[in-house]
């Protein structure tokens, strides 16, 4: 039940793609679940079916769009190619852009929800303290937003670790490039490994449970009034 | 140029009506916007505030605020005013020393003119800096954001029913912190407040709201003993009467408050001869007598001359209005009363005052 060095690549490549995404998706997610929290506008309903999207469509079906546009007659694939970065297909890139897509709800909905919950009013007594919006932002905004930043660096990170189907569709099965470790727990019980699948999957049932543990401990004391 | 007052000409479309004011208040003082819920203050507030964008003009002692003319606004954060919202909203994310340094330390220390200590002592809440907001009670929450806003040295301090969401125990607990506010500030007050007792206390000035339309603007006292505004309706109608004390009867431990209509005794206050003071007589409290000579337990009888008569809540009563030397009185007695000693307009009473409130 010893891991091979192949799993340990696939443990370490996973790593690298779930932080990669993470950290990514904080900084892509926060302006979007800032505008969704915010606007009036009549395109909120569709940007945000859009953005959600994700949770409900099957891993295959999106990672299968994907795949068409990011390939050599889609329309980003002509893109990326005009630009010299080549195709996104299985390369580790093209992962990390899938990933984005498929764990943004994940990322985006707790943070528009901590926004939501705030309400302006902090953000009018901030202004009428003399602070511009950039600096409310930053130290208003944020840090009261805190347990739901944590919450979607959670959710993000581990939907990332657990995703297949989109790996599958886009990344394939590349040694060390996209062999990820729900890849490789594939492969080993194709393989009838069964022995060399329980040391990954064991581990990753323990991982989820402490992140679910994280979450819980995190959301109590939100519920107990989020302040220090 | 600092003489010029505030100024505002505001229309904004509410949800129910659309508010319109056109106003010149003082720049000094307390002036007390005034009305029942949902008659617009808190909008009208925010309007000066910036926090609500209306059509109009917002000039503060010769700042322009606002001049849709002009095409100027100021963002809220660049308007130099001090905002206490209702419910006191400090930020739970800091520390009640980091709440009051929030707006204080984005200012010019030049511009600094109310200091720390200041606020901090005129607000009793030295001990609490090094608290969280989550262990302070209501009335301590709500001192601390008024000291916040003023640690921003404001041109123009607006509070929105500071004391509304307090029970009354807080609210006499901060009630004279807010009057040292008008005592020993320079700085102009506009203070949102449903509760004529409140108004009483604190305003020199008020404007009277409903639906969205100033109903009348004027010194207090004057709009309180008017029989055509609403106010007169109230339970709690009342009319201010500023005296100054003119000596005090250590037999009978009483105080002498004299003003033109007369004097009023009181139960002896530590008060200098000489000292102003303001009383509150609520109409509740007034009766009417033809003759001075009738013998009664009233200490307080004073002449006066019936100048006009109008409608009390409640059907079987009436408000008079009288006037003491300049002063004017209202009574509420029942009509039955009013007819069976003929008033009228001119005639010369004695009203008969039960009891007075001391306010300040």
């Amino acid at each position: 039940m010893e891991l091979t060095p192949e799993d340990w690549s696939a443990v370490r490549l996973t790593l690298e793609l779930s932080t990669l995404v993470t950290v990514l998706l904080l900084i892509i997610g926060t302006p979007i679940a800032w505008w969704l929290a915010r606007t009036r506008s009549r395109l909120r309903g569709v940007i945000g079916a859009v953005v959600s999207l994700p949770i409900v469509l099957p891993p295959t079906v999106l990672g299968f769009y994907l795949l068409v546009l990011m390939g050599p007659q889609g329309a980003v694939g002509r893109f990326t190619e005009a630009l010299g970065l080549g195709r996104l297909p299985f390369t580790f890139t093209g992962l990390v852009v899938a990933s984005i897509i498929y764990s943004l709800p994940f990322v985006v909905q707790p943070i528009q929800n901590a926004f939501m919950a705030m309400g302006d009013r902090p953000l009018e007594v901030a202004a009428t303290l003399r602070a511009s919006p950039l600096a409310t932002f930053f130290t208003v905004t944020l840090p009261l937003a805190r347990p739901g930043f944590i919450t979607a660096a959670i959710l993000g990170f581990a939907h990332t670790v657990g995703e297949f189907g989109v790996v599958l569709m886009i990344g394939g099965n590349i040694p060390d490039k996209t062999r990820v470790i729900s890849m490789q727990i594939y492969n080993h019980v194709e393989a009838m490994e069964y022995g060399q699948a329980h040391g990954l999957a064991a581990g990753l049932l323990a991982f989820s449970f402490i992140v679910l543990l994280g979450l819980y401990a995190v959301g109590g004391r939100n519920a107990l009034g989020g302040s220090r | 140029m600092s003489d010029a007052g505030i100024q505002l000409q505001c229309r904004l479309p509410l949800a129910d009506f659309v508010l319109k004011a056109d106003l010149q208040l003082p720049g000094r003082g307390v002036t007390a916007l005034f009305g029942p819920s949902g008659s617009g203050k808190t909008s009208l507030l925010r309007c000066v505030a910036g926090l609500a964008r209306p059509a109009g003009r917002v000039e503060i002692n010769g700042e322009c605020w606002q001049d849709d003319g002009r095409g100027v606004f100021l963002p809220t954060h660049r308007r130099p005013l001090g905002y206490v919202f209702q419910e006191a909203s400090l930020f739970a994310h800091l520390s009640v020393r980091a709440n009051l340094e929030f707006g204080m330390k984005r200012i010019a220390a030049a511009e600094r003119k109310v200091g720390w200590d200041a606020a901090v002592e005129l607000l009793g809440i030295g001990h609490l800096l090094d608290r969280g907001t989550a262990a302070l009670s209501g009335g301590e929450r709500q001192r601390v954001a008024i000291a916040r806003a003023l640690l921003t040295s404001p041109q123009l301090l607006l509070m929105d029913e500071p004391l509304a969401a307090l029970d009354s125990r807080r609210k006499q607990e901060i009630l004279p912190y807010l009057e040292r506010l008008h005592d020993e500030l320079a700085t102009p007050i506009l203070y949102v407040s449903h509760s004529p007792d409140e108004v009483a206390r604190l305003a020199d000035h008020m404007v009277l709201l409903e639906q969205g339309k100033v109903v009348a603007c004027g010194p207090t006292a004057e709009l309180l003993a008017r029989l055509d505004l609403p106010l007169a309706l109230d339970e709690d109608a009342a009319v201010l009467v500023d005296t100054q004390v003119v000596g005090h009867d250590e037999d009978y431990q009483l105080t002498r408050l004299g003003f033109p209509g007369g004097v009023i005794k009181v139960t002896r206050k530590a008060l200098d001869v000489g000292k102003r003071a303001r009383l509150k007589i609520q109409a509740r409290d007034v009766s009417i007598a033809l003759t001075g000579e009738c013998r009664s337990s009233i200490v307080n009888r004073l002449p006066a001359r019936v100048v006009g008569f109008g409608d009390a809540a409640h059907p079987a009563q009436c408000l008079v209005r009288l006037d003491a030397g300049g002063t004017p009185l209202l009574a509420r007695i029942t009509r039955l009363s009013k007819e069976q000693l003929e008033l009228r307009e001119g005639l010369p009473v004695v009203a008969q005052i039960k009891s007075v409130a001391l306010l300040a």
